[in-house]
């Protein structure tokens, strides 16, 4: 021991101390992590309480109502709920194959050398707000759809029965079918970004293996990397869907804001975030605010199943790497 | 076996009895007993795998920091068993000091790296521990290629330098006992040559238990080599003895390269 | 040797058709970053950074009391989120790997991370707004504050995985504490992970438009009294945007821009941070 020994009671102390502190430690992160999770909870219960008074005036039938009447104070969560639906399903129509065909580039047949600033640019888009899509898609792409895509459009389809209906109506430019391209465009960043990560979890040696029998890019791709990353592309889709059905501002310039269901994607509509920009700050007290809040909780819940089927899958996918 | 040969020439500091090790459901250690004398170097020598590692985590209970891994049977330091559950394990770290396989500087500077051990269990002020880092560093022979930078990250410094950092840090605290864990397995020879000069130097004040790959090294630094095999402790004595005459079939078959 | 051809031309249009997709996704980029350009730099002048927002009609005017109302707000949603984000983040680390609790946190994070933002306002607006009396700049930092932690907890999270366990395994050799362990050498090694989190917190909310709808609402003159109404950069572009007066629709374009241009730099600073301290 010699000089090695220090005084003994001293020590003691000292470790009686950092059990303490170490206590302390796991109490004060852990309640912080609590808050995460109590907001989650929080956001859920007000909503719910918010939107006692409408589920109570029109029970579970304001989800599959058609109507809209602020004067006469009736209200149905329909025309929203179509609008948020359809819109997400033509941002993800364009949006997959074109975040596929991005990842699949920068995986399999970008140069290196440009693969890294490529990649980071397409992150970059990601992080542009979307209140700049929005007033892009208002004052640049709506105008230029309304004239040159819209009646080419109407040309095209002529009059094939029930497509012709999709794009029948004044080509006016914002509508249905332009929030749901404004929305695409915002949406492929993320999916392209998931799909790169989960194609770059394919291990070397399977892709090479199928190289090495003599497969070409495209069958390596649609025989080996596809089936083996199935379900972290299946996520990504979610992700970037989940991302579409909650989107506001990209949404709202464009839409419309009119709020009815009209079957040709030409028409304005609405879809509930934007329904909730432009609505809530003006809200009456009463059965309006408290439908308002029943849509917000109608949103909440559905990309809260979807945004957890995409982490779900999303995990699966990089942790197991396919199956 | 010959495990029962123990350290017949010294006081034995840390005395291991009945000791198994489980990862899980694995087990990872299989009945080890020695003993540690105190004041000298006790290698333990092995093929990868074999628990060698293992074993000198069980010493400053540093598996506790995983789940699902735990010891049982008796590691007796001073008279109280280490794998107490009601031991501290901070303290036993601080009394039991470990130096890492990669050098493992802390992100601060080369000065607050020595002194941050020292201000856990130690009150001094500004002087006394000026006068501590300094101690410590020559001790690790360190100091003439760092005094004039002790502001500077200890990340600055090379391989070589920053493993005999993480020496001076260990012995800055006053441990009795120090664990190498294969510590010069990243290094340079030259870098090697100058680590094991220094255990050389410091065995006459500290207990030194190291883990390494490297027979000749072992032959080279030792009083006490112990070869395991699978878990294992197969045989345990005199470093001189061990390998000139090593008792174990297994034994003579490793140092003698015939597996391994 | 048909055969052998046509999957050579399947090949070929294959790949043809992502370098397509490729072109199509920076082509919308450009476009859109070259409009706001176009549009947004005639808005830029010395008045649009010291003169407040115009009353409808009238001619000129700027967005000082936006762009300091924005300033303000993110500066505290920052201040707030900073913190619990870390020490959340250290908590999922440190003690997530073995309970359950940490495993729902981890997962309900992830899904906060992409919630829609406009019902984080709502909840807000119910919490705060309707029960103490009001629109606030304070109501706007919490609603931000709620989309800006789940990005620090997990890079926080992800940045603390990194370190590497001897790292750790050597604070512990010490002697040392939990708590110190933590705080004073695995926080500190992935400082700049961490930072790269923050900032991207701040890029994130910098555009979020939503939460602030029905929070920190809009204020058409200069203020920088947080527990009232306050003028913010997205609300006023969202405003002035969707209003008929041609110096309004020049003034969304112009914050569009400062807002984009802010965020675009947030982001390539944090990644040449966060790349120059990973391969140091």
């Amino acid at each position: 021991m010699s000089e090695a020994a220090t005084p003994v009671d001293l020590h003691a102390q000292q470790v009686r101390k950092f059990k303490l502190q170490d206590m302390f430690f796991h109490q004060v992160t852990m309640v912080f992590a609590f808050i995460v999770l109590a907001a989650l909870v929080g956001i859920l219960i007000s909503l719910a309480i918010e939107a006692m008074p409408v589920f109570r005036e029109f029970g579970p039938a304001f989800l599959w109502t058609n109507v809209w009447n602020v004067p006469e104070d009736q209200y149905g969560a329909l025309s929203a709920i179509y609008g948020t639906v359809v819109t997400s399903i033509i941002a993800l129509v364009i949006a997959v194959p074109v975040s596929f065909g991005i990842a699949l580039f920068l995986t399999e047949t970008c140069p290196a050398w440009l693969r890294r600033p490529l990649g980071t640019a397409i992150e970059l888009l990601a992080g542009v707000p979307s209140i700049i899509y929005g007033i892009w898609g208002l004052f640049i792409f709506a105008p230029l759809f309304a004239e040159h895509v819209q009646p080419y459009l109407q040309e095209l389809v002529g009059d094939t029965p029930i497509i012709s209906g999709w794009f029948a109506g004044p080509p006016i430019g914002v509508g249905i079918l332009t929030a749901g391209i404004v929305l695409s465009l915002m949406v492929i960043p993320f999916v392209a970004s998931v799909m790169r990560d989960v194609f770059e979890t394919v291990p070397p040696q399977l892709k090479e293996s199928a190289y090495g029998v003599g497969c070409t890019t495209w069958e390596v791709v649609t025989n080996i990397v596809l089936p083996y990353t199935r379900v972290g592309v299946i996520g990504g889709i979610m992700l970037g869907l989940g991302r579409a059905l909650g989107e506001t501002m990209a949404v709202t310039f464009v839409i419309g804001n009119a709020n009815r269901i009209v079957g040709s994607l030409f028409a304005p509509g609405t879809s509930i975030a934007s329904t909730l920009a432009n609505e809530f700050g003006e809200a009456d007290p009463g059965l309006h605010i408290s439908s308002l809040f029943a849509l917000g909780l109608v949103l909440f819940v559905i990309t809260f199943i979807v945004l957890a089927i995409s982490q779900w899958l999303i995990k699966r996918g990089i942790a197991k790497q396919g199956i | 076996m010959s495990t029962s040969q123990t350290t017949a020439d010294g006081e034995a500091i840390l005395s291991i009895r009945d000791l198994n090790f489980y990862y899980g459901a694995f087990r990872g250690l299989t009945n080890v007993s020695l003993d540690i004398a105190k004041s000298r170097v006790t290698a333990f020598i092995g093929p990868s795998g074999c628990g060698k590692s293992t074993l000198l985590r069980t010493f400053n209970r540093m598996y506790d920091l995983y789940p699902g891994q735990r010891a049982e049977g008796q590691i007796n330091f001073h008279g109280n068993n280490l794998l107490d559950k009601k031991q501290d394990v901070n303290l036993v770290r601080a009394k039991i000091g470990m130096v890492f396989q990669k050098p493992t500087p802390f992100p601060m500077t080369i000065y607050e790296n020595i002194a941050f051990g020292v201000r856990l269990y130690e009150k001094m002020n500004k002087s006394e521990m000026d006068e501590r880092v300094e101690w410590a560093l020559r001790k690790a022979a360190i100091w003439e290629e760092t005094k004039n930078k002790l502001q500077q990250s200890g990340l600055s410094l090379s391989g070589g330098q920053q493993q005999r950092l993480c020496i001076a840090r260990t012995i800055a605290v006053k441990p009795e006992i120090v664990l190498l864990d294969e510590p010069t397995s990243a290094l340079d020879p030259i870098s090697t040559a100058k680590i094991e000069e220094l255990i050389n130097e410091l065995k006459d004040e500290y207990t030194i238990a190291i883990v390494t790959h490297n027979m000749q090294q072992a032959a080279r630094i030792s009083d006490f080599t112990a070869f395991m095999y699978l878990g294992e402790l197969i045989e345990f004595g005199n470093t001189d003895k061990l390998f000139v005459k090593p008792t174990q079939k297994q034994t003579e078959d490793y140092i003698t390269g015939r597996f391994g | 040797m048909q055969l052998y051809s046509r999957r050579i031309l399947t090949n070929r249009i294959g790949i043809a058709l992502s370098m397509v997709a490729m072109a199509f996704g920076l082509a919308a980029l450009m476009w859109i970053l070259w409009t706001l350009f176009y549009n947004g730099f005639n808005a830029l002048s010395w008045d649009f950074f010291t003169q407040d927002t115009p009353a409808p009609g009238s001619e000129g005017g700027g967005l000082r009391n936006a762009i300091v109302g924005s300033l303000m707000i993110i500066g505290v949603t920052t201040l707030v989120s900073t913190p619990i984000g870390i020490l959340a983040g250290i908590y999922l680390a440190e003690y997530g790997t073995t309970s359950k609790f940490a495993a729902i946190t981890r997962f309900v994070t992830d899904i906060m991370l992409s919630a829609p933002s406009i019902v984080v306002g709502l909840f807000v607006y119910a919490l705060m707004v309707a029960t103490l009396g009001g629109f606030s700049g304070w109501a706007g930092s919490v609603a931000l504050s709620l989309i800006a932690i789940p990005v620090v907890v997990r890079t926080t999270e992800n940045m603390l995985l990194l370190v590497p366990p001897a790292l750790r395994e050597a604070a512990f050799a010490v002697g040392a504490p939990r708590w110190q362990v933590s705080l004073k050498v695995t926080l500190r090694a992935v400082k700049a992970g961490v930072v790269t989190g923050i900032l991207l917190a701040i890029a994130r909310v910098m555009g979020e438009t939503a939460p602030l709808l029905f929070t920190a609402l809009n204020n058409q003159f200069y203020s920088t009294d947080m527990t009232q109404p306050m003028g913010n950069l997205p609300v006023v572009i969202f405003q002035f945007a969707m209003s008929p007066y041609d110096n309004w629709v020049s003034l969304a374009w112009g914050g569009a821009l400062l807002i984009a241009l802010i965020v675009l730099a947030i982001n390539i600073i944090a990644r040449v941070m966060f790349r120059n301290k990973v391969s140091a």
